[in-house]
């Protein structure tokens, strides 16, 4: 008999016999190889913001996730990441499977959440309505994952900070007016602050809190 | 010069995962890189496993690239510069044997590059990602024991204390007394160990085009440098930063600019000066560069430290 | 030249076959097997397993062997395995007072329910090498005598007997729905509850602990100890499948309890009553639990309001010293190579004596 004591919280407590799988998306064909690969998309995404970053391979998730989306949830998402959801995405079948590939909770209050999953962005929560760290821990702050119509085609903005070379211009499409303002305040707090992986089809880019956008 | 892992010795047959780490504990570290990325040279602390390596061997490294790495990747592991050392070799072998991935010896046929104590002398490249391995990433730590206070002094910005000690060297020795692990500040914001790099290779990490991902797996730590980010090394004024320099070349290779090893060569005082980075000293004589070094001696050193020598 | 070898792989898999060639010693002599450590090793078994922190007497008997007898290389293979099972959550809370006993003593009481149980114990042996134990034939079958009456079922601890007056503070989580920590999963943070406390505490080097508890009695941190009581037996390890939803005894693990008693003058708020300090060790580990429960009791410092001036009460110091697997690697990793450190060190020495020699003649002129 082996017994390793000091374990872990018991978190798995909905099986998954309380789920419906019938329609369930399949999530990642290698989960090993493919988590892999995607994490890599979504690392040089957040260390070179404002760039656009394809993940070839990305899987249909089910409505309305975008491939990108579906891949970076399954990607980083399990047991010990809490996830908030939008109410357009906040259906049965999404429920069924993000707890079937991912297992991770899913939270009523964005602020208890280390991921937010936004599919809906004309309607988001304002950005201080998500975790932003605390002085002494600012890792304890959300990410969110933020589909977009489009990554191209709306109000351009010009960043700048790490992981940019000298400036690079980013116009994602569908963001609410205050969006960007919003984003000042956040980038003004550093280091406390959400960061975002925009997301569109099978591209993403990512936009850390250190980078300042003007506009 | 790429080598493709030997089947032989694989252990992902064995019931060992890929990179030996199960899924949950690379998500985990996955997601603290992110937080390391989002806010460069903040210390992300992470729930570090008990790695198959004695802690201080690189195991923090190790949970880092062991997280990243993929078929796709090539990797190249150095300590003390070279590729050749024990420490290097078996960490090289432990990746070879549980990711199956292929190992060089060439920077820039490297996609990720784990290191020890240098960086480089090649400059490394755009979507390259550097793993540092880190003994101890609290550079506050030499001046201030306690977690709880550094920790409340990188929250509010409070580097006075290391001001104040590098002050205290001047005053007493006309120059800053430290030579390698020298602090830097990151995009400035936090004060950041390079770990026991020698400060001849902090301007590397300035403006960097590669992304920088540091493990402390003892101290359980993570944190990162972004490509493109200010890394600043702290001096004064009327001090300026200067990193280390040589009278001597490279004895093999005649390279003027490169942090140097000296070697003893007899019990009276008798040495010479090689590259520490043994890839590159390498490549130059592979292109025909020499040092000052004799045809016969170079090739006497090289015989007995291993290293190729190609015929001029 | 040790640095630089290019046949470094052909080094090191050289140097296992050494290991290997040394660790089987002179093969005139019988291999030692798995079952004779376990048998006859069981207190180096037992401390491997608790510092290993992981109950498997047969990989502790083969991680004892693998290590030629380094205890501490023993707990590190142990702890590197452990690392790579997976897990299917925690069990019941272990309850001591229904142990089938093997062993039960106080020394705060003469006599008390359940009486004095002297067991197993090391403790009135006269140290004198027993020679018996060289000769070739061996030892034979040695049998103790059973007593007539057996030890009682269920016999309550000696704190929970103090209870009833009240004299000793009671012992109740706060939240028996709060998750435990695991300082396996999560890094420490300080301040460090005394979940994580016990925790690191139970996987912690006895060595460190020994000294650190002998320092609180020496006057580094006095905290008037007693031992309560110290128990060693069996008890029963139950979960709760998922699927079952009730609980289910799953095996029996050997344990020792050490429940040290202290002094405690009170505060504003409580009054002058006894306090407690725990330890907890799988097998037979008694000075591991003893020094343990000293240094749980010194930690506590904070909780009950005394002032931290002692090595013992200082939790960051404890806690981030206390694993020999953590230890004993960074202090070893001092062989590696750091000639570039040492290099750079060199560099600067010589500039340094050639800025001081130059002082030197300018202060002569």
């Amino acid at each position: 008999m082996t017994i390793a004591y000091g374990l872990a919280v018991p978190r798995t407590s909905e099986s998954s016999g309380g789920i419906d799988t019938t329609d369930l998306r399949p999530g990642l064909g290698d989960p090993v190889h493919d988590s892999q690969r995607f994490f890599r998309k979504l690392l040089s995404a957040m260390a070179q913001p404002g760039r656009p970053v394809e993940l070839p391979g990305a899987p249909e998730g089910p409505v309305p996730l975008d491939p990108a989306t579906a891949a970076a949830a399954l990607t980083l998402l399990d047991l010990d990441a809490p996830l908030w959801i939008d109410w357009i995405a906040d259906t049965p079948q999404l429920r069924a499977y993000l707890k079937f590939h991912c297992g991770c909770p899913i939270v009523e209050r964005s602020q208890t959440a280390a991921f937010g999953l936004i599919t809906d962005p004309e309607h988001m929560p304002r950005l201080a309505l998500f975790a932003q760290g605390s002085d002494q821990y600012p890792d304890r702050a959300a990410s969110l994952l933020l589909q977009v119509p489009s990554l191209e085609g709306g109000p351009a903005v010009t960043l700048s900070g790490p992981g940019i070379r000298d400036s690079a211009v980013f116009a994602p499409d569908g963001l609410p007016d205050w969006f960007w303002n919003d984003w000042r305040l956040n980038a003004g707090q550093f280091p406390l602050g959400v960061d975002v992986f925009f997301t569109c089809g099978d591209r993403v880019v990512g936009l850390p809190r250190s980078i300042l956008a003007e506009g | 010069m790429t080598r493709a892992a030997p089947q032989s010795e694989s252990v992902v047959e064995a019931g060992y995962n890929f990179a030996y780490l199960d899924e949950q504990t690379k998500r985990m570290i996955r997601r603290c890189i992110l937080k390391a990325v989002a806010v460069p040279g903040y210390q992300v602390p992470f729930g570090g496993r008990e790695m198959p390596l004695p802690y201080g061997w690189g195991t923090g490294g190790m949970q880092v690239t062991a997280s990243i790495i993929g078929r796709a990747d090539t990797l190249k592991v150095i300590d003390q510069g070279a590729d050749d050392t024990t420490n290097a070799v078996n960490i090289r072998r432990f990746f070879a044997r549980t990711a199956e991935v292929p190992t060089t010896e060439a920077t820039a046929e490297a996609s990720i590059v784990q290191t020890r104590h240098r960086v480089p002398e090649d400059p490394l490249a755009e979507g390259q990602i550097i793993v540092y391995q880190v003994p101890q990433p609290e550079p506050l730590r030499a001046l201030e024991p306690r977690e709880v206070e550094c920790r409340k002094m990188h929250a509010y910005k409070e580097y006075g204390l290391m001001q104040v000690s590098l002050y205290e060297d001047i005053a007493r020795f006309g120059e800053i007394a430290t030579s390698y692990s020298y602090p830097v500040m990151v995009n400035d914001r936090y004060l950041m160990s390079p770990t026991p790099i020698p400060k001849f290779d902090n301007p590397k990490m300035d403006d960097c085009p590669a992304l920088q991902l540091f493990g402390a797996g003892r101290e359980k730590r993570i944190y990162a440098v972004p490509p493109y980010t200010r890394v600043k090394s702290l001096d004064f004024d009327d001090h300026p930063f200067a990193i280390q320099q040589w009278e001597e070349d490279c004895a093999l290779c005649g390279a003027e600019e490169t942090f140097l090893d000296e070697v003893i060569l007899d019990d009276k005082g008798g040495k010479m000066y090689v590259c520490s980075d043994s890839h590159f000293c390498e490549r130059r004589r592979a292109e025909g560069h020499r040092g000052r070094l004799s045809e016969g001696a170079a090739k006497a050193y090289a015989a007995a430290v291993g290293a190729d020598v190609e015929e001029a | 030249m040790y640095v630089a070898v290019k046949g470094g792989e052909q080094a090191i898999l050289n140097s296992h076959k050494l290991i290997a060639e040394e660790r089987r010693g002179d093969t005139a002599v019988p291999e030692l097997s798995l079952a004779q450590i376990k048998e006859q090793m069981q207190l180096a078994v037992d401390r491997v397993m608790t510092e290993g922190s992981l109950y498997d007497r047969d990989l502790a008997a083969l991680a004892i062997k693998q290590a030629q007898g380094d205890l501490m290389e023993a707990i590190f293979l142990l702890r590197a395995y452990r690392t790579t099972l997976a897990r299917f959550g925690e069990s019941l809370p272990i309850e001591t007072a229904g142990m089938a006993l093997r062993r039960r003593i106080s020394a705060a009481y003469k006599d008390l329910p359940g009486g004095q149980v002297l067991g197993p114990s090391y403790d009135y042996t006269h140290r004198l090498l027993d020679f018996a134990l060289a000769a070739e034939e061996g030892v034979g079958a040695p049998e103790a005598e059973s007593a007539e009456s057996g030890i009682e079922a269920a016999i309550p601890r000696v704190t929970d007997i103090l209870n009833h007056e009240g004299l000793i503070e009671e012992e109740i989580a706060l939240d028996d729905a709060a998750p435990v920590g695991d300082l396996t999963r999560e890094p420490l943070r300080f301040p460090a509850e005394r979940d994580l406390r016990l925790q690191n505490l139970a996987r912690g080097d006895e060595g460190f602990l020994l000294a650190l508890g002998y320092s609180t009695q020496r006057g580094y941190g006095r905290n008037h100890p007693f031992a309560g009581e110290i128990r060693l037996g069996e008890v029963a390890v139950e979960f709760v499948p998922e699927e079952l939803g009730f609980a289910i005894e799953i095996g029996e693990i050997t344990v020792t309890e050490c429940q040290m008693i202290n002094q405690f003058a009170g505060s504003a708020e409580r009054p002058p009553q006894f306090t407690r300090g725990y330890g907890l060790s799988f097998g037979h580990c008694e000075r591991k639990t003893m020094a343990m429960a000293l240094v749980d009791r010194a930690l506590r410092a904070r909780e009950l309001d005394e002032s931290i001036e002692y090595p013992a009460q200082d939790e960051e110091f404890v806690l981030y010293h206390s694993d020999n697997v953590e230890a004993s690697g960074f202090v070893q990793h001092l062989k590696l190579p750091h000639y570039v450190d040492f290099q750079s060190e060199l560099q600067l020495i010589r500039s340094l004596r050639k800025r001081h020699a130059q002082d030197r003649r300018e202060a002569a002129e």
